[in-house]
């Protein structure tokens, strides 16, 4: 059906901003992995493509999306995923992800990750939709678990085992973003150990890693501060259960110097050994 | 109700038409609505400062909001890339800013070396290349980063300033309306104001004239000899900017 690479990879990266592409260009960083919004490079050149082909000579590069939109009714939108898969044949990727949302609708697109109703016919939808995109793209897809802020009223199941039918059903992959089970496992008061328990953690191959916001009466999630303790806790719970993994830290947002963010990613990879150590 | 049906109700609900949300949430979400109520606009109001960040400088923070609002409400995004959102944001400020027309020229210019900067790459035709060419046939061909817009105003001056962090000049109107063009060399988008007789003849260019033509034409226009000494001189600026793609040669 498709290619599955990366199956194996467990290294430590980062996703690659434009405030540290000159560092990531002349000097040594230690990281296994960069990730790269794959939007940002669906372009016809210039210096984006550039820094992305130098990047790609350096280490694998994983693409993550936010314009698929798996969860529109209107289905795919088929130049979006012509321009991905040229991306995708260029760039020969760790990796090629989106989230488990929507964004567009009857010619709107709203740019913003927005929630589906966990029900028989999304469901039924989002694997359509996934199962056309691995094709055309002839290889797996790894799927996002969203921060979400509102929940919906006739919603059949949990988001867990959504994602859990979604991977058997199609065949791809899972990114977890421990810090969106953190965020919506706040927002909707349910466990995230419940959570973790209940994907299929074989069929994870990404994890991110970010940090959030306090809204007025719901926890956002910004990627503009470090991880937080309650986030690295679900980390190491999360590396109990998905012993081999790739893990990155996501910032988007009042980016820092590039030295924080290799110390963020030294725990992280203090936490995975750490889970190492016990499971032996 | 369908999954298609929800989807149409919170796309009116982010764009402010009319709709009965409790009918898919209860009455705790209200907060979660308006979370997704408030990103959608953050969201493009951000991508618009990123794009127009001189015109952002000119008219200050308060004033682009308003008019960055302005634009949302009748322009929502359709494209699947926030890159293209931009597009037609000169206009609106036009419809707000009638008295200052520099205003939508500066857009305008942010506009247009956005759309450079990630143009598709190309090598232009280098100067020693010239040598071989059979001028009688010669056909020039563009970059395809070229853009051109109207000049009614010191926008270019005003935005080369606020490029430098200075103190931009006053905005006036230029004696003898001109035009604006954008391209990229290498990596880096560029502009300069261009007078009528350079516009019309890369209109000429662009549109597959020989460069035979172009001497005819310019010969017409100022007399043979600086004619001819004005279409080598722009060939030559031309050629030193990377402006020229190649030179086709058609078979007689």
């Amino acid at each position: 059906m498709t290619r599955e690479p990366g199956a194996s990879f467990d290294g430590f990266g980062l996703g690659l901003r434009p405030p540290h592409y000159q560092q990531f260009l002349t000097e040594h960083v230690p990281v296994d992995f960069v990730e790269v919004i794959s939007e940002n490079f669906m372009i016809d050149g210039g210096r984006p493509r550039y820094i992305l082909d130098q990047m790609r000579e350096r280490m694998p590069v994983a693409l993550h999306g936010v314009s698929m939109s798996v969860g529109s009714s209107d289905g795919l939108d088929l130049d979006y995923l012509a321009r991905l898969k040229a991306l995708v044949d260029h760039v020969d990727p760790l990796f090629v992800s989106d989230h488990l949302c929507w964004t567009r609708i009857d010619g709107f697109n709203s740019h913003d990750l927005l929630p589906l109703p966990y029900t028989d016919e999304a469901l039924d939808l989002v694997c359509a939709n996934i199962s056309q995109a691995q094709d055309v793209l002839q290889r797996q897809m790894l799927i996002e678990n969203p921060s979400t802020y509102l929940q919906f009223l006739d919603e059949t199941m949990t988001e867990w085992q959504f994602l859990d039918v979604l991977c058997d059903r199609t065949g791809c992959a899972l990114l977890l973003d421990v810090n969106n089970i953190f965020v919506s496992a706040v927002n909707h008061g349910f466990d995230p150990i419940a959570y973790l328990d209940g994907i299929p953690a074989d069929r994870v191959r990404q994890i991110h890693l970010a940090g959030h916001s306090q809204g007025r009466d719901r926890l956002i999630d910004t990627h503009d501060k470090p991880v937080p303790p309650p986030v690295w806790a679900l980390y190491a719970a999360s590396r109990h259960r998905i012993p081999s993994v790739a893990t990155m830290i996501e910032r988007d947002d009042d980016i820092p110097p590039l030295a924080d963010l290799l110390d963020e990613l030294d725990i992280a990879r203090e936490i995975a050994c750490e889970g190492e150590r016990q499971a032996a | 109700m369908t999954l298609a049906t929800l989807q149409r109700s919170f796309r009116n609900w982010l764009t402010d038409v009319p709709v009965a949300m409790e009918v898919w949430v209860d009455g705790d979400a209200r907060a979660g609505l308006d979370i997704y109520h408030n990103a959608y606009r953050v969201q493009l109001v951000e991508c618009l400062k990123d794009t127009f960040e001189k015109t952002l400088l000119w008219i200050g923070d308060d004033a682009f909001i308003n008019a960055a609002r302005t634009h949302i409400e009748q322009t929502p995004p359709s494209g699947w890339t926030l890159g293209v959102y931009g597009k037609g944001f000169d206009q609106t400020l036009a419809s707000l800013y009638p008295d200052d027309p520099e205003v939508a020229e500066l857009a305008w210019l942010d506009w247009a070396l956005s759309r450079a900067f990630e143009c598709a790459d190309c090598v232009p035709v280098a100067a020693d290349a010239l040598t071989a060419v059979d001028w009688d046939q010669a056909v020039l061909v563009l970059i395809p980063s070229i853009q051109t817009g109207l000049a009614r105003t010191n926008a270019g001056a005003i935005w080369s300033a606020l490029e430098a962090e200075l103190t931009p000049p006053d905005a006036t109107l230029l004696p003898t309306p001109g035009t604006m063009l954008v391209w990229r060399k290498d990596f880096t988008p560029c502009f300069r104001t261009i007078e009528a007789i350079e516009q019309v003849a890369l209109e000429m260019v662009g549109s597959g004239s020989s460069f035979t033509a172009l001497c005819m034409s310019l010969i017409e226009q100022l007399g043979s000899e600086a004619g001819i000494a004005q279409a080598g001189a722009m060939l030559a600026e031309w050629i030193d900017q990377g402006l020229i793609l190649a030179i086709n040669q058609p078979e007689k």
